[in-house]
C-alpha cells in the first residue's frame, strides 16, 4: 500500500476521537443496560428479590432507556460519521464542531434522564406513556438527547453536501448515502417524539397545563416508535451491504440496489406506527389496516436485503472454487469474527422478520400484543441482528481508530461471545416467544397472579429466561472486555477499515436516487395519507385528557 | 439499473407471496369481521361509576342485541371489577372496559381477548366462549409499582 492511499483510507486522528467519544458512552450503556436486564431476568424466574431500595420497574426503565434509545443511538452516531469521514473525506472543522455540540447535547440530556431514573422521579419505562407522569427533567433530558441527534445529523447533512458539490454529476459514495438515508428517516421521524414531549409531556409535567390528551400522545410516540427500530437496522443492515463484503474478500452484488433498498426503507418505516396500536380504542380499523399495508411494503426491500447478500457469499464462494449446491458455505471465513459475529445476526434476522409479520398482521397481533413474545422478538432483531453487527463493526472500527488491531486472541474470544450470544439468545428469546404464546405479559415483575393455574404455566419459561440471561451476560462481560483491550491495551498496528467494492463498478448508479426533493416529497405525501384522519378523529373525538400519575 | 435474474425471480416470488398473505387478513377484517379492538366510543374517565353501562360491573344479560351478555370491567391501578365472575359455556357475549385512571392492558390469556383501555375510550370486543376452565385476565400494560399485581378470572361454566 502506497502513503497516499495509506492516508486516504485512514480516519483522520481528530474524527476517530469524535468517534470514540460516541464509542465510549455507548458501551458504558451496554454494561449498565445489560445489568439491569440480567437482574430483571432473575427477578422474574421467582428466585431472586432485588436488594432494598430498587425497583422492578425503575430497572426496566433504566434497561429500555440505557439500551434502546441511548446505547444505540450514540453508536449509531458515531459508526455514522466515521462511515462518512472514512468514504466522504475528513469532516471539515464546521462539520466536525458541529457534531462534538451534537454529542455533548446528547451527554448532557443521558445523564438527566439517567439521574431522574435512579431518584425513581421516572419510572414510566422508555415508552413514557402518559398519563403516568415522570419528573420534567427527565423529560428534558430526552429532548437533549433527541435535539443532540438533530444536531449530530446536520453535521452528516453537511457532509453530504459539501462532497456533491466537490462531484458534481457522481453519485455519493455508498455508505455516505446510506448514513444520509438514515440520518433523513431518523429527523423525520422523530419529530412526532419530539411533539408529544414538547407541546403535551413537557408542559405538563411542569404544571403549565392540567391535562393530556393520551391518545394523541400516544400515536405521535408510535410514529416515531417504528421508524425508530429501522433507525437500529440500517446502520447493520450498511455492514451487510457494504463492509461484510469486504472483510470476505467478495464484492457488493449491486450497488443501484443497495441504494434502492434503503430508499424504500425511508419509504415505508415511517407511515406504520399504527400498526402498534392494532387493539387501542379511538382509532378507526380501516386506518390501522392501511398501515398494515404499508408496513408489510418494507417486506420488498427486506427480501432485496437477504439476496444480495447470499449472493454476495455464494458468488465469493464460487469464485474461491466451491462446488455444488452449497459448497460455497465451506469457502466463507468461519474463523474471523468480523464476518461470523454479523452473520450470527443475520442468521437471527430471519426468524426476527417472520415474527415482526405475525406482530403487524392484524388479527395474530390480538394473540400475541403486549404479552413477551414480543420482548423476544425484539429481543431477536435489536438485540441480536443490530447488535452482533455493532459489536462485529467494533471489533475493527475500535482499532482503527485508536491506532491498534485486533489480535489473534481477542479475535477467539470475540468468536466465543457471539457463540454465547447465539446460546443465550436461544434459551431467553425462545422462551419469551413460547411464554408469549401462552399469555404471560411483558414488562411485568414476577408474580402467580393469586396461584392461577395458567400463571404457573410461565414460571419454568422464565427460569429458562434467566439461565438465558445469565448466559448473555456473560458475552456482554467478554464485549466489555474486548472493548477496553482494542481501545487502551491491544498492540499498535494499522487495523483496516474495510469497504466493499461493487461487482460491476461499470453501473453507474442512477442519480435519481439522489434525488431528495423527489424522496422526501414522497415521504411527507405517505405520511400525509397514513396520519391525516386519524389524527383529524383523535382531535374532534377527544375525550376530556387526563391529570398526571404517580404510581410507583 | 440491472437486476439479476433470479432477483427478478425471487422478488416476483416474494411480493406474489405478500399480496396474497394481505388479501388474506384483508378478507378475514373486512368480509368476516374479524377486525381488532376499535371502539370509537368516549366516556370522562373521572365519571366512570356512574355512567352506564360501568354502573353496573360484571355480567350482565341483554335483549334483543346480536350478543347475549354485556361483560363490563372496570379497570383502576391496580384492580379489575369485577375481580372474578362466571360466564356461562357457549354464550356469545360483548366485553367492554374502560379505565379510570392510567392506561392498562387486559388481555385473558388462553383467548384473543387483547385490547389496551386508555383513560376517556371505552374498549370492546364481541366472542363466544366456548371452552369451559378458568381464563385469567392480566393487566399486560405497565401502570405502576403493582402492575404485576392486577388480575381477575373469568369462569366459563356449564
Amino acid at each position: 500500500m502506497n502513503a497516499f492511499t495509506e492516508k486516504v483510507n485512514k480516519i483522520d486522528r481528530r474524527d476517530a476521537k469524535l468517534g470514540m467519544a460516541h464509542f465510549y458512552v455507548a458501551f458504558i450503556g451496554l454494561f449498565l443496560g445489560g445489568m439491569a436486564g440480567l437482574l430483571q431476568t432473575l427477578v422474574r424466574s421467582g428466585q431472586f428479590t432485588l436488594p432494598a431500595g430498587i425497583g422492578y420497574y425503575q430497572l426496566l426503565t433504566l434497561h429500555g432507556v440505557v439500551l434502546a434509545l441511548v446505547m444505540t443511538t450514540f453508536f449509531i452516531m458515531g459508526f455514522q460519521f466515521m462511515a462518512v469521514s472514512r468514504t466522504a473525506g475528513t469532516l471539515t472543522n464546521k462539520q466536525r464542531k458541529t457534531a462534538w455540540v451534537g454529542f455533548w447535547l446528547m451527554t448532557i440530556g443521558t445523564v438527566m434522564a439517567a439521574v431522574m431514573i435512579l431518584l425513581s422521579e421516572a419510572s414510566v419505562l422508555y415508552t413514557f406513556y402518559a398519563p403516568l407522569q415522570a419528573h420534567a427533567l427527565f423529560y428534558v433530558g430526552l429532548t437533549l438527547v433527541i435535539v443532540g441527534s438533530w444536531t449530530g445529523g446536520g453535521a452528516i447533512i453537511m457532509a453530504y453536501v459539501g462532497w456533491r458539490k466537490k462531484h458534481p454529476g457522481q453519485p455519493s459514495p455508498l455508505l455516505t448515502f446510506m448514513a444520509l438515508v438514515n440520518t433523513l428517516m431518523w429527523i423525520v421521524a422523530t419529530i412526532g417524539v419530539a411533539s408529544t414531549v414538547l407541546f403535551q409531556l413537557l408542559p405538563w409535567s411542569l404544571g403549565l397545563v392540567e391535562r393530556v390528551d393520551v391518545a394523541i400522545s400516544r400515536t405521535l410516540f408510535w410514529y416515531f416508535g417504528h421508524p425508530l427500530v429501522y433507525f437500529w437496522l440500517l446502520p447493520a443492515y450498511m455492514a451487510w451491504y457494504v463492509i461484510v463484503p469486504k472483510i470476505i474478500g467478495g464484492k457488493i452484488f449491486s450497488d443501484s440496489l443497495a441504494r434502492l433498498s434503503f430508499i424504500l426503507f425511508l419509504l415505508f418505516s415511517i407511515p406504520v406506527g399504527l400498526h402498534h396500536q392494532l387493539v387501542e380504542p379511538g382509532i378507526d380499523p380501516a386506518w390501522k389496516f392501511l398501515q398494515v399495508i404499508l408496513t408489510f411494503m418494507v417486506i420488498v426491500p427486506s427480501l432485496m436485503t437477504a439476496f444480495s447478500l447470499f449472493a454476495t457469499f455464494e458468488t465469493f464462494g464460487r469464485s474461491q472454487g466451491a462446488t455444488g449446491l452449497f459448497g460455497w458455505l465451506k469457502k466463507l471465513p468461519w474463523g474471523d469474527a468480523r464476518f461470523l459475529i454479523p452473520f450470527i445476526g443475520m442468521l437471527s434476522f430471519i426468524p426476527g422478520g417472520a415474527g415482526g409479520i405475525i406482530n403487524a398482521s392484524n388479527q395474530m397481533n390480538q394473540v400475541v400484543h403486549n404479552t413477551i413474545w414480543v420482548t423476544g422478538h425484539f429481543h431477536l432483531t435489536v438485540a441480536t441482528a443490530v447488535i452482533l453487527t455493532f459489536f462485529g463493526i467494533s471489533y475493527w472500527l475500535i482499532p482503527h481508530l485508536t491506532g491498534r488491531i485486533l489480535t489473534k486472541a481477542m479475535n477467539k474470544l470475540a468468536i466465543l461471545q457471539g457463540i454465547l450470544w447465539a446460546i443465550g439468545m436461544t434459551f431467553m428469546s425462545g422462551a419469551m416467544h413460547a411464554a408469549g404464546l401462552l399469555g404471560a405479559p411483558r414488562r411485568s415483575a414476577f408474580s402467580e397472579y393469586g396461584g392461577a393455574a395458567q400463571a404457573a404455566e410461565w414460571i419454568p419459561y422464565q427460569i429458562a429466561q434467566a439461565v438465558g440471561g445469565s448466559i448473555l451476560f456473560i458475552a456482554i462481560i467478554l464485549v466489555i472486555y474486548i472493548f477496553i483491550n482494542l481501545a487502551f491495551f491491544a498492540p499498535k498496528g494499522e487495523e483496516e477499515f474495510p469497504v466493499g467494492e461493487a461487482a460491476n463498478t461499470a453501473e453507474k448508479a442512477p442519480m435519481i436516487l439522489e434525488n431528495w426533493k423527489l424522496w422526501l416529497g414522497i415521504v411527507v405525501l405517505l405520511i400525509a395519507f397514513a396520519y391525516t384522519i386519524p389524527f383529524i378523529d383523535l382531535i374532534e373525538n377527544a375525550p376530556i385528557g387526563s391529570k398526571g400519575y404517580k404510581l410507583w | 439499473m440491472h437486476i439479476h435474474k433470479f432477483e427478478k425471480i425471487w422478488l416476483i416470488f416474494g411480493v406474489a407471496t405478500l399480496l396474497v398473505f394481505l388479501s388474506v387478513i384483508g378478507v378475514s377484517a373486512f368480509y368476516l369481521g374479524n377486525q381488532p379492538p376499535s371502539c370509537l366510543a368516549t366516556i370522562n374517565p373521572e365519571q366512570v361509576d356512574t355512567q352506564a353501562p360501568f354502573d353496573k360491573p360484571g355480567l350482565n344479560k341483554v335483549e334483543g342485541k346480536e350478543w347475549d351478555y354485556e361483560l363490563v370491567f372496570v379497570a383502576s391501578a391496580f384492580n379489575y371489577t369485577p375481580g372474578e365472575v362466571e360466564v356461562p359455556l357457549g354464550a356469545k357475549v360483548k366485553v367492554l372496559a374502560t379505565t379510570k385512571d392510567v392506561v392498562h392492558g387486559f388481555n385473558v390469556a388462553g383467548t384473543n381477548i387483547n385490547m389496551m383501555l386508555e383513560p376517556g375510550y371505552i374498549s370492546e370486543f364481541v366472542t363466544t366462549f366456548d371452552k369451559p376452565g378458568e381464563f385469567l385476565i392480566v393487566c399486560n400494560e405497565y401502570c405502576g409499582a403493582g402492575h404485576h399485581l392486577m388480575s381477575s378470572m373469568i369462569k366459563v361454566v356449564e
